[in-house]
């Protein structure tokens, strides 16, 4: 499989006050891939996974080195255009986070926000990105009513559609599924594995057979440091750390 | 019967006690307004400003003073919104987690809240002088909204904290700015809870005599400038209880009972409208 670099991470350091979360990270990240990040929990998965849409920029106390490359342009620069960088990336939190209004106004809220106005315009991209999520059947007699009113799996799904309608290139993941039922979780799953062949997707998961399913590139962390990444066949049939190979059989987590 | 049963029991009837003494307080309060009230409440009172001689027992009524309430705590109120909510979204969505300027933000509004409200009174009166200012519609709100302030910004406050950080981030994921999170997702998902607040400062603003005594002045007309005097109806049932004809004290009973009404008829449309708003909220 080839591998087209979308994101590059170099040398990245990440500080939290005195305690060092991420140390010396540096990774590409391949496009139109599913890149699954492992690693147990607290090593510094989202954290790697939220410096790539400045997240971590509102923590107190943090401070961040080193860079990371999207389209050739270093995010970290304090110059860039948050707003920017951060539209190009839809994000997934472990719990769906709707927004406090109805189906459709989650779907319109960033387009609107982008400067689409058009009514019949917006009625389109919310058909449209909610049956790329998969979720027009179940939402399309009431998408007026309130978005805390659909289920969890639902919920998450509609973020997904929300993620999508500002036409991002990427779609990042924390844990997408750990607040989901496993009927839910697989949905999402199968959504990931279709939007693939469009976007570049990035996932964080502790769950190693939710890694296997879908990664195509694997990065794995541990307590900050990046101990081993590459294709997923080589990760978990060939690993070359003796850590890779102990978290990969269950010994270490 | 063992030690700890009996501490059980201590506990439970303290308890019951105390509970009783609060419900007990409202309806005695409610009750000596009423029956005392009720007699001199007629519809004169509530359409008439007082005529001559009102305070020797003639005719006339106190609209001047509910009127003049309600210009004094709307505008007050209006006032209190236009800083509160900025410094709210700033304590929450715009300063840095855990930054000093916002636990030392948070201090302050607790000493003020603490602040009694006849030095809100002092301190607007020497504000006015400073303005040339005399005792005015004007003077009485900028008291008032001083009074109210801290009250309003930690009652929102306490309600936009409790905001997910995950929510906020949700919506700066879509590529919008700090100001679009904060107006179109942060009030949206507090929309009730800021309401209240605005609601119960209106009603601590309404109530209080202190603030207003050196501020607005008093008058037995309804105020049309901002710049004239204002009756209050808390210092006109100050007035109406110092003179020593019975039935004018009893007018102030009447006078209690009208802000009472005033009061509980605001935290009834609160409570409706916070129903009405909370269909959106994500839990």
């Amino acid at each position: 499989m080839e591998f087209k670099t979308h994101i590059s991470v170099k040398n990245l350091n990440v500080f939290y006050g005195n305690e060092q979360a991420l140390k010396n990270i540096t990774v590409d990240i391949p496009g139109k891939r599913i890149t699954v990040i492992i690693g147990p929990s607290g090593c510094g998965k989202t954290t790697l996974l939220k410096s790539f849409n400045r997240l971590i920029d509102p923590v107190d106390g943090v401070r961040v080195s080193g860079k990371v490359l999207f389209d050739g342009e270093d995010i970290l620069d304090p110059k860039v255009e948050v707003t920017q960088i951060r539209r190009k990336m839809g994000l997934l939190f472990q719990k769906p986070y709707p927004l406090p209004m109805s189906i459709y106004d989650n779907v319109t809220y960033g387009p609107k926000i982008h400067g689409i106005r058009n009514k019949r315009e917006l009625d389109k991209i919310v058909e449209y990105y909610l049956k790329q999520a998969s979720l027009w059947d179940e939402v399309k007699d009431r998408l007026h009513q309130p978005a805390s009113k659909l289920s969890l799996g639902q919920q998450q799904r509609l973020c997904l559609a929300r993620g999508l309608a500002v036409e991002p290139e990427i779609i990042l993941g924390d844990e997408p599924t750990s607040a989901l039922d496993p009927k839910s979780s697989q949905r999402i799953e199968q959504r990931f594995l279709e939007l693939k062949n469009e976007y570049t997707i990035v996932i964080v998961t502790h769950i190693l057979r939710q890694a296997k399913r879908l990664a195509d590139y694997v990065v794995f962390l541990y307590f900050g440091e990046l101990i081993e990444h590459g294709p997923a066949e080589d990760i978990f049939e060939n690993p070359k750390r003796e850590m890779t190979k102990e978290y990969i059989k269950g010994i270490i987590s | 019967m063992d030690r700890r049963k009996i501490e059980e029991s201590i506990f439970k009837w303290l308890m019951f006690t105390s509970t009783l003494i609060i419900i007990f307080s409202l309806v005695l309060i409610l009750a000596t307004v009423i029956v005392k009230g009720m007699p001199a409440l007629n519809g004169a009172m509530i359409t008439q400003t007082p005529k001559g001689g009102y305070y020797l027992g003639r005719e006339g009524g106190v609209l001047n003073a509910i009127v003049g309430s309600l210009y004094l705590a709307g505008g007050a109120t209006f006032l209190a919104v236009l800083i509160s909510l900025p410094v709210v979204l700033y304590l929450n969505v715009y300063a840095r987690r855990g930054s000093r300027l916002v636990a030392f933000t948070r201090f302050s509004l607790d000493v003020l809240w603490g602040v009694p409200s006849i030095i809100y009174g002092a301190f607007g009166f020497t504000i006015m002088l400073f303005f040339g200012l005399r005792a005015s519609l004007l003077g009485g709100i900028i008291a008032v909204s001083l009074l109210i302030l801290p009250i309003m910004s930690r009652a929102m406050d306490e309600v936009v904290r409790m905001v997910p950080e995950e929510l906020l981030q949700a919506s700066y994921a879509l590529g919008t700015t700090r100001f679009e999170t904060a107006l179109k997702v942060v009030v949206r998902q507090t929309l009730p809870g800021i309401l209240t607040a605005i609601l119960i400062a209106f009603g601590r603003g309404i109530g209080d005599a202190a603030s207003v005594i050196l501020t607005a002045g008093f008058t037995d007309n309804i105020p049309y400038s901002l710049f004239r005097p204002v009756a209050t109806l808390p210092l006109a049932i100050f007035f109406q209880l110092g003179t020593p004809f019975p039935e004018v004290q009893q007018r102030a009973y009447a006078s209690a009972l009208i802000l009472t009404v005033v009061i509980l008829i605001i935290s009834m449309v609160s409570r409706i409208l916070t129903r009405r708003f909370t269909k959106h909220i994500v839990k």
